[in-house]
């Protein structure tokens, strides 16, 4: 079936992202918006706005009857969840299907299976994908057993969590059962699920994760991203593809996602994310997120597809209209994820008001945002102002021209952290390539130092 | 008609080979100021959508309780005792949360002494749960916000009274 109206259930960049592909494509949208966003950038882009509820998101885009009444009063054909929110929920795929909705994204069986992070670790030993030792604990007593098995230091996981969100560095016996306790509220509070496992903490590890999209038959990958630039385990920039990183590991990580996808003969757009191990030179399989992701833009810039446009079109039944052999990469390219926090007092959130905001264009630049003059910056909602994404002919030349880009950006109102990201780029070992997870606490605080 | 970033490029592409180093477009969707920076010559842009949004109807029962209700902060103390308590001030504005999960007894009550570094309250801001310290030793002697409670910066979310009173 063919979509011609789409309901939006996002906020931010992404609403606006999604809405700018439908407008290109002819496709009528339709943004649910809470009452802090009805003036949003995005509730002025799309041809018309619903509200869905209060500002909170639990009242409003996390709210599944609210978002699905929505769809049926705007007599839209489909949901497109963004990331983040409902978009991996599964009640919100069971309900769009007894409405005769189509959600845009992967099966309920395929939410499932990748959604619990236990299951999804078992399917991935099935499918052949090497693992990191650990599993589920529900007690402190199980906890201790299997962290003096696997070996300390551990990391605390939310089972219903992801993206980063419910993750626990253990150092040792002395510091688990408070760190499981408040993993364990914190994992009930965002994902509804108190459920905790376990994993080995990697000291030296990359996060690398391969871009995969299937029709439900066929499944084609669409490069690496290295998002190792992370502060409590959220990312702030990402890189495509993944620099300094043996053929070998490349192609093995792109056999195993594509593997993956495979054996849950998964349908739509998602990411199998790996950790690499930089000591043994060997990668493990994390998690699978089935959904767009944020870093989504430098994949597109190196492969030239528009995902939100492939995810439509598998959404509507279709063939992978690429082969995998029509895939060509080109050149390299860099997000920097510019976020409303002072980061040069803790990164502490700047919620407020947008007074100007200018940014670069031109060739191989790109800015996704749904900031502009006069925008709110509700702090009800995360931080992300907008992404700045550079594409260059190699990694050297987009560095010097993200330096370049990050000059001509000027917010002003709130704070940002724009300048972190303009003396990263003049960083040597960042400039090097290839940096661990660990790097940018420590450029930070190498930077507070010389402060 | 729907302006994209490859219109953007296109009439940069125009402007790069004439002499002109700013060009501001208005139209009743948007304003867009395209700007040349003269020692780089390159380009930066400042947009702003200004069509109105048409919102449809809201969705009926889109209206299950927020919880979030926002107060203002009490008023000043008349108490003139109270001049001697410290206040515990918000460092951002936030949901505050005086438990560290919903059901759990909450950090502090009146009468609880708390030290400088003692966990009193959790503010919730842009999905980031921020510890609220006492900040000064002494006894809990009046909470200012009750659970779920939307708290702007700055506002007084409770006082401390030295023990020796």
């Amino acid at each position: 079936m063919t979509l011609r109206r789409i309901l939006i259930a996002n906020r931010g960049e992404i609403a606006v992202r999604v809405i700018r592909t439908c407008q290109r494509l002819g496709i009528e949208t339709v943004l649910a918006a809470s009452e802090a966003d009805l003036d949003s950038m995005g509730a002025r882009l799309a041809e018309s706005t619903i509200c869905i509820g209060a500002a909170n998101s639990s009242a409003s885009y996390l709210n599944v009857e609210a978002v699905v009444a929505a769809a049926i009063a705007s007599k839209a054909d489909a949901i497109h969840p963004g990331y983040g929110f409902l978009s991996e929920n599964q009640k919100l795929a069971k309900a769009c299907d007894q409405a005769g909705v189509v959600f845009i994204g992967p099966t309920l069986e395929q939410l499932d299976a990748v959604g619990d992070k236990l299951k999804a670790r078992t399917h991935a030993a099935a499918a052949g994908l090497p693992g990191i030792p650990g599993g589920e604990v529900r007690s402190y007593k199980e906890a201790q057993r299997l962290a003096d098995q696997i070996g300390w230091p551990i990391l605390i996981k939310a089972v219903g969590g992801g993206g980063g969100r419910g993750m626990k560095q253990v150092h040792d016996v002395n510091e688990l059962a408070a760190t499981m306790e408040m993993a364990m509220a914190e994992a009930q509070a965002s994902f509804g699920d108190p459920r905790l496992y376990i994993e080995r903490y990697i000291s030296h590890g990359r996060h690398i994760e391969v871009q995969i999209l299937g029709d439900g038959q066929e499944v084609i990958h669409l490069g690496t991203r290295d998002c190792s630039i992370q502060r409590r385990y959220q990312k702030l920039l990402e890189e495509a593809p993944a620099p300094n990183l043996s053929e070998t590991l490349r192609e093995g990580m792109h056999r195993a996602a594509v593997s993956f996808a495979r054996h849950l003969k998964y349908r739509g757009l998602g990411t199998v994310e790996f950790l690499v191990d930089c000591d043994r030179d060997t990668f493990s399989f994390l998690e699978m997120n089935a959904r767009i992701q944020v870093e989504h833009p430098v994949t597109e810039a190196i492969c030239g597809l528009d995902l939100v446009e492939e995810q439509i079109a598998v959404a509507e039944g279709r063939k992978l209209r690429w082969s995998k052999n029509e895939i060509k990469f080109s050149g390299h390219a860099i997000e920097c994820r510019i976020n409303a926090e002072d980061w040069t007092h803790g990164f502490r959130p700047s919620p407020g008001t947008v007074s100007r905001a200018t940014f670069p264009t031109g060739q191989g630049i790109r800015v996704d945002t749904h900031i502009q003059a006069g925008a709110k910056v509700p702090h009800y909602y995360d931080s992300l102002l907008g992404k700045l994404i550079v594409h260059g002919a190699d990694r050297a030349e987009t560095l010097q021209k993200m330096r370049r880009a990050l000059s001509h950006v000027c917010i002003t109102g709130v704070a940002t952290n724009v300048q972190m990201f303009a003396e990263l780029m003049g960083n040597d070992e960042f400039a090097r390539g290839g940096v661990n997870t660990a790097f940018l606490e420590r450029f930070l605080q190498s930077r507070n130092m010389a402060a | 008609m729907k302006f994209t970033n490859e219109d953007v490029q296109e009439i940069l592409q125009l402007l790069d080979a004439a002499k002109y180093d700013e060009l501001y477009l208005e139209t009743a969707r948007f304003k867009l100021t395209l700007r040349r920076n003269r020692k780089s010559g390159e380009w930066s842009q400042e947009t702003q959508v200004v069509v109105a949004p048409k919102i449809l109807r809201s969705v009926p029962l889109a209206d299950s309780g927020s919880g979030a209700e926002s107060a203002v902060a009490s008023a000043e103390p008349a108490d003139p005792r109270k001049a001697r308590w410290t206040e515990v001030r918000a460092h951002l504005p936030g949901t505050f949360y005086r438990a560290p999960k919903p059901g759990a007894l909450p950090y502090i009550e009146i009468g609880s002494s708390v030290e400088e570094n003692t966990v009193v309250g959790i503010i919730e801001t842009m999905k980031l749960m921020n510890a609220v310290h006492a900040q000064a030793r002494g006894e809990i002697a009046e909470i200012c916000f009750d659970n779920t409670q939307f708290v702007e910066k700055d506002a007084v979310l409770m006082r401390i009274k030295p023990e020796a009173e």
